[in-house]
C-alpha cells in the first residue's frame, strides 16, 4: 500500500469503526520557518487552451479544474503531497458498512458573498451534477461515486431529489452509496463535487459564472476573464483562512504555441510553463533549478481491435504478445520524448497510490530477450518472411505522436518484418473512428481521475465505455467487481496487470511525467510530490530573491 | 452609378446565402460532433444535449432555424464549447482585438508599401530603387509564422522592449510585433505594384507632355501619375484588408491575442458548430463588402467600369 499517512490512518479507522478527525490545524500555505517572502505575492502561469466554463459540475478540462480548486472548496482537499485534508469538511465518518458517510462542516466558511456555506449548497450542487437538464459533461463522474439512485436521475427515471445526499443540519451532509468504495473520500477533492451558490445560479443562468456574477467559495474570487486571454482571480476576503494564504493574485495566460510560451516564460512574462518536446535536456542543462520533471497519472498505450472488426491476426495473442516485445520503449522515452518519462510493461502508472507495479515477465528481460522472444512467437503464429504480417495503426495529429508511431512501425519492420502503415486523423475523426471500433491498432492515452488503479484498469472491463478495443476477460471483469467491493483491492490490481501482461490487450508505451520550466522562487511550494498535480494557489507563495 | 450599387448588393445576398448553405451542410458532413469526447457521454445525457441545441432535428431543419434566427432576431445561437457565452458575445470580444491590429497592419502596410513603391520608381535603377525592392522581396518571402518568431526572439528575448504576446487590453506594445508581423508581406506587394504601376505611367505619353509643358518633377507625380497609379494598388487593397483580418489566425496562435482567428480554428477543431457558422458568415461577409467597395471605389476612379 502506498497511501498517505493520512488516509492509510483513515482507511484502517474505517475498517475498525468510524473516524474523525478533530481539532487540524490550519491548512494554507505553510510557509517553513527561515523562509522570507518576497513582497510581490503574484503568479502567472500558462494555460494551453481556454477552458469551456468554470461551472464546477459541468467543468471538464483540466484548465477550469485548475481555476476551480482556487475559486471554490469542496469537502475535502489535497496537502503538496496529494494526502487528504479537511476543506469546507471537517471532519467525516463512515459508517461500518462503509456505504454512508457523513461530512461535518466547518461553521466559519462563507461565500464571497457573505452567505454561510451550508450543508444544503453541497446537496444543491450534487443533484445539479447528475441532473440530465443541466447535461453536464462530467456527470459519469456522480456515476463512478456510486451513489445512491445515481444511475436512475441521469437517465432520466428518478427526480434528482432522490439522489443519495441530503444535509442532516446546516453543517452536517450525507452521502449514501451503493458500493463501499475505499476511495470515496478521495472523489471529493474533484471539481465536480464543490459546492455552488444557487441564488446566484438561479438568479444568472448560464452567466453566473461571469466575474459580474459570480459567487464563490474558495480562496479566490474571479475578477477579470478576458476569454482566450486572460482570466484573473484575486483573494477572497471572506475566505475562512484567508489570513495564511500568501498569494494575492493568480493568472492564467492562454498561450497555444508550446514554443511562444516558452519564449514568454524565459523573457520574464510567466512563472510557469510546459517544456516542448524535446527540449528537456538542453534546459536542464542551461537552466537547472527551473526545469522540472516529475511523474503524472497518465499513461501512453496503443489497443488492439480484438472485436469482430479487427484484424484476425490479432485474435492470436502471440502475434500481440510479439508486437508489444519487439517494441524497445526506452528508445522511446530517452530519444525521442527526453522528458523523464517511463517506459510501461504495466497500464497503471507506478506512481498511482495503493498500486505496485508488478513484476510482469516481460519487463524483466533485457530488451534482446524480448526482442528473440518476439521473432519466436510471431513465428509459431505462423507469419514470417513468406507470410509477413501487415496492419493499419491509427493516431491523432500531432508531431510527437508521429515520432513515436514512427520509431514503433521502424522497429518492427527491422526486428520482425512486420509492415505497419501510419495514419493519422484530426482528434474528433480519431475518436469517432476508434469509438466504432473501425480501426486496427489505435493510440490511446488516459490520465486518471482520482489516485487508484481502478481508474485505469476500469477501461479493460468489459462494461466501460471506453474500451474501445473490446477487450474482455471474465477473470479481469471479476477482479474488479471484487476490488470495489471490499476485496483486497491491492492484489486484485497487480493480478489485472499480470493477464493484462499475459493477454496483452493493449501495448503499454509510457507513462507521462510533466515537464515544465517553473519560477525558482515559487518552486519551492508547487506540490511536486503531488501525482494528480491537484494545485492550489492557497498553498503557493514567492520567496524573495 | 447608383443603379450600379443596387446591382452589385443585389449579388452580394445570395452569394452570402450560398456560403451559409454550404458551409452549414460540409460543417455537418465533417465526422465527430461538438459532444465527441474521449469519454462517451450517457445516451440519455448525450440526448438531453443534443436536444437543448436542436441538434436532434434533420439538418435541413437546423439550417432554416438557424438562417431563421440570424435573419429575425440577429441571433447566431448559443456556443457549445462554452457554456457561459453566445456566439454574439464570442464575436464581440475577439472581433474588436482582430479588427483593431488588422487596421493598424492595413495603415502601415499601404504607408509605408505605396512610400516605397513610389520611390523606386522616382528613383528608378538608383540605389534607393535596390533597397527598396531588395526590402519588399525580403518581406514577401518570409512568411508571417516565421516572422513572428523571430521578432519576438529580438524584440522581447534579447532587447526585452516589447511583450512576446497577449493583448492586456489592446495596450500599444502589445500591438507592435503582431502588427508588423501580420503586414510585412502585404506591405511588400503594395511596394511591388504601386512601383510597376508608376513605371509604367511615368513611361507614358500624357506624363512626357507634362515634361514637355515644364511642369516640375514634384507636380507631375502628386498631380498626374499617383492618381492613375494607383488604381492595381486599390484593386489590391480590398482583399489585402480582408486577409489581414481573416488571415489572422498564425498571428492570433503565435501572440495569443485572444482575437477572431484563434477563435476560428479552435472552433473547427472543437466541432462548436455555431461558433464556426459565426465566424465563416463574418469573414465570408467582410470579403463580400470589401469586394463590392473596391468594385465601387473603382467605378468612381476609372468611369470605364461602369459600362
Amino acid at each position: 500500500m502506498r497511501f498517505s499517512p493520512l488516509l492509510r490512518s483513515s482507511m484502517l479507522a474505517l475498517g475498525v469503526a468510524s473516524f474523525a478527525l478533530v481539532g487540524t490545524p490550519a491548512f494554507a500555505a505553510s510557509v517553513p520557518e527561515g523562509v522570507t517572502l518576497a513582497d510581490d505575492q503574484t503568479f502567472t502561469y500558462r494555460d494551453l487552451d481556454e477552458f469551456s466554463s468554470l461551472d464546477p459540475q459541468i467543468i471538464e478540462d483540466v484548465s477550469g479544474s485548475d481555476i476551480a480548486r482556487d475559486l471554490f472548496e469542496g469537502l475535502l482537499n489535497q496537502d503538496r503531497d496529494g494526502n487528504l485534508i479537511p476543506g469546507v469538511a471537517e471532519s467525516w465518518e463512515a459508517s461500518d458498512d462503509k456505504m454512508t458517510y457523513v461530512f461535518k462542516l466547518r461553521d466559519n466558511a462563507k461565500w464571497s458573498n457573505g452567505d454561510a456555506v451550508t450543508a444544503n449548497d453541497f446537496v444543491y450542487a450534487w443533484r445539479r451534477a447528475a441532473d440530465p437538464a443541466i447535461a453536464s459533461p462530467y456527470s459519469w463522474y456522480m456515476d463512478l461515486m456510486s451513489i445512491e439512485n445515481v444511475a436512475d436521475v441521469l437517465s432520466g427515471d428518478k427526480d434528482p431529489s432522490e439522489l443519495g445526499v441530503r444535509a442532516i443540519d446546516d453543517l452536517t451532509f450525507e452521502v449514501k452509496l451503493t458500493t463501499p468504495l475505499s476511495y470515496f473520500p478521495q472523489m471529493v477533492t474533484h471539481a465536480t463535487t464543490f459546492p455552488t451558490h444557487q441564488a446566484t445560479i438561479e438568479e444568472f443562468g448560464d452567466e453566473w459564472t461571469r466575474p459580474e456574477n459570480i459567487v464563490s467559495n474558495g480562496a479566490y474570487v474571479l475578477t477579470e476573464h478576458v476569454p482566450n486571454e486572460r482570466s484573473v482571480r484575486e483573494r477572497n476576503p471572506m475566505y475562512w483562512n484567508d489570513a495564511e494564504t500568501v498569494i494575492t493574485k493568480t493568472t492564467a495566460l492562454i498561450i497555444n504555441d508550446d514554443d511562444a510560451a516558452l519564449t514568454r516564460y524565459l523573457a520574464g512574462e510567466l512563472d510557469r510553463t510546459e517544456v516542448p518536446t524535446g527540449q528537456y535536456p538542453r534546459l536542464k542543462e542551461e537552466y537547472p533549478d527551473q526545469a522540472v520533471s516529475f511523474p503524472r497519472l497518465c499513461s501512453y498505450y496503443y489497443t488492439f481491435n480484438l472485436s469482430e472488426n479487427g484484424p484476425e491476426a490479432f485474435q492470436d495473442v502471440r502475434v500481440r504478445q510479439a508486437l508489444s516485445y519487439a517494441i524497445d520503449r526506452s528508445v522511446i522515452t530517452e530519444n525521442v520524448l527526453q522528458g523523464g518519462q517511463f517506459p510501461a510493461f504495466t497500464f497503471t502508472p507506478g506512481a498511482t497510490a495503493g498500486f505496485e507495479v508488478p513484476d510482469v515477465p516481460f519487463g524483466q528481460m533485457t530488451q534482446a530477450e524480448r526482442d528473440a522472444k518476439a521473432l519466436e512467437l510471431l513465428a509459431e503464429a505462423g507469419y514470417g518472411p513468406d507470410n509477413p504480417l501487415a496492419f493499419d495503426m491509427i493516431y491523432n495529429t500531432s508531431e510527437g505522436h508521429k515520432q513515436i508511431a514512427t520509431v514503433m512501425s521502424q522497429m518492427w519492420k527491422q526486428k520482425l518484418g512486420v509492415e505497419a502503415t501510419l495514419g493519422n486523423m484530426e482528434w474528433k475523426v480519431f475518436l469517432e473512428t476508434r469509438g466504432a471500433q473501425d480501426f486496427q491498432l489505435a493510440r490511446g492515452a488516459w490520465c486518471g481521475d482520482y489516485n487508484e488503479a481502478s481508474t485505469f484498469l476500469d477501461l479493460v472491463t468489459t462494461a466501460s465505455g471506453y474500451n474501445d478495443g473490446k477487450y474482455s476477460s471474465a477473470e479481469i471483469d471479476a477482479l474488479m467487481e471484487d476490488a470495489k467491493t471490499g476485496g483486497d483491492a491491492t492484489a486484485n490490481y497487480t493480478k489485472v496487470e499480470q493477464i493484462m501482461a499475459e493477454e496483452m490487450p493493449i501495448i503499454p508505451i509510457y507513462h507521462y511525467t510533466r515537464v515544465m520550466m517553473m519560477d525558482p522562487n515559487v518552486l519551492g511550494s508547487w506540490p511536486v510530490d503531488n501525482v494528480e498535480q491537484n494545485w492550489y494557489s492557497r498553498e503557493l507563495y514567492r520567496v524573495a530573491e | 452609378m447608383i443603379s450600379f450599387v443596387v446591382r452589385r448588393i443585389g449579388i452580394a445576398i445570395p452569394t452570402l446565402l450560398i456560403l451559409v448553405v454550404f458551409s452549414f451542410s460540409l460543417m455537418h458532413l465533417a465526422p465527430g460532433g461538438p459532444f465527441t469526447s474521449e469519454r462517451p457521454l450517457p445516451p440519455q445525457v448525450l440526448a438531453n444535449i443534443e436536444a437543448k441545441y436542436g441538434l436532434d432535428k434533420p439538418v435541413p431543419v437546423q439550417m432554416f432555424n438557424y438562417i431563421k434566427d440570424i435573419v429575425t432576431k440577429f441571433d447566431f445561437g448559443p456556443s457549445f464549447r462554452f457554456k457561459d457565452r453566445s456566439v454574439n458575445d464570442i464575436i464581440a470580444q475577439g472581433f474588436p482585438v482582430t479588427l483593431t491590429y488588422g487596421m493598424w497592419a492595413f495603415v502601415f502596410a499601404v504607408s509605408i508599401g505605396v512610400a516605397l513603391g513610389a520611390a523606386a520608381a522616382i528613383f528608378h535603377n538608383s540605389w534607393l530603387d535596390y533597397l527598396a525592392v531588395g526590402i519588399s522581396i525580403g518581406a514577401q518571402v518570409l512568411p508571417n509564422f516565421v516572422m513572428a518568431p523571430i521578432l519576438v526572439l529580438t524584440f522581447t528575448l534579447w532587447l526585452g522592449w516589447l511583450p512576446g504576446g497577449g493583448w492586456n487590453g489592446g495596450q500599444w506594445q502589445n500591438l507592435v510585433l503582431p502588427v508588423i508581423a501580420l503586414s510585412t508581406s502585404y506591405m511588400a506587394s503594395i511596394a511591388r505594384i504601386t512601383r510597376s504601376s508608376m513605371l509604367e505611367v511615368l513611361n507614358s505619353n500624357f506624363i512626357r507632355t507634362a515634361r514637355a509643358k515644364g511642369l516640375s518633377n514634384f507636380r507631375i507625380i502628386t498631380k498626374h501619375a499617383l492618381k492613375p497609379s494607383m488604381l492595381p494598388v486599390i484593386s489590391y487593397l480590398g482583399p489585402a484588408f480582408v486577409g489581414m483580418i481573416t488571415g489572422s489566425v498564425v498571428i492570433d496562435l503565435y501572440f495569443s491575442t485572444g482575437g477572431i482567428g484563434q477563435m476560428f480554428v479552435n472552433s473547427a477543431l472543437s466541432r462548436d458548430y455555431s461558433v464556426m457558422m459565426g465566424i465563416t458568415i463574418l469573414m465570408g461577409a467582410l470579403v463580400i463588402i470589401f469586394n463590392m467597395i473596391v468594385d465601387i471605389l473603382y467605378a468612381w476612379i476609372d468611369p470605364k467600369i461602369r459600362l
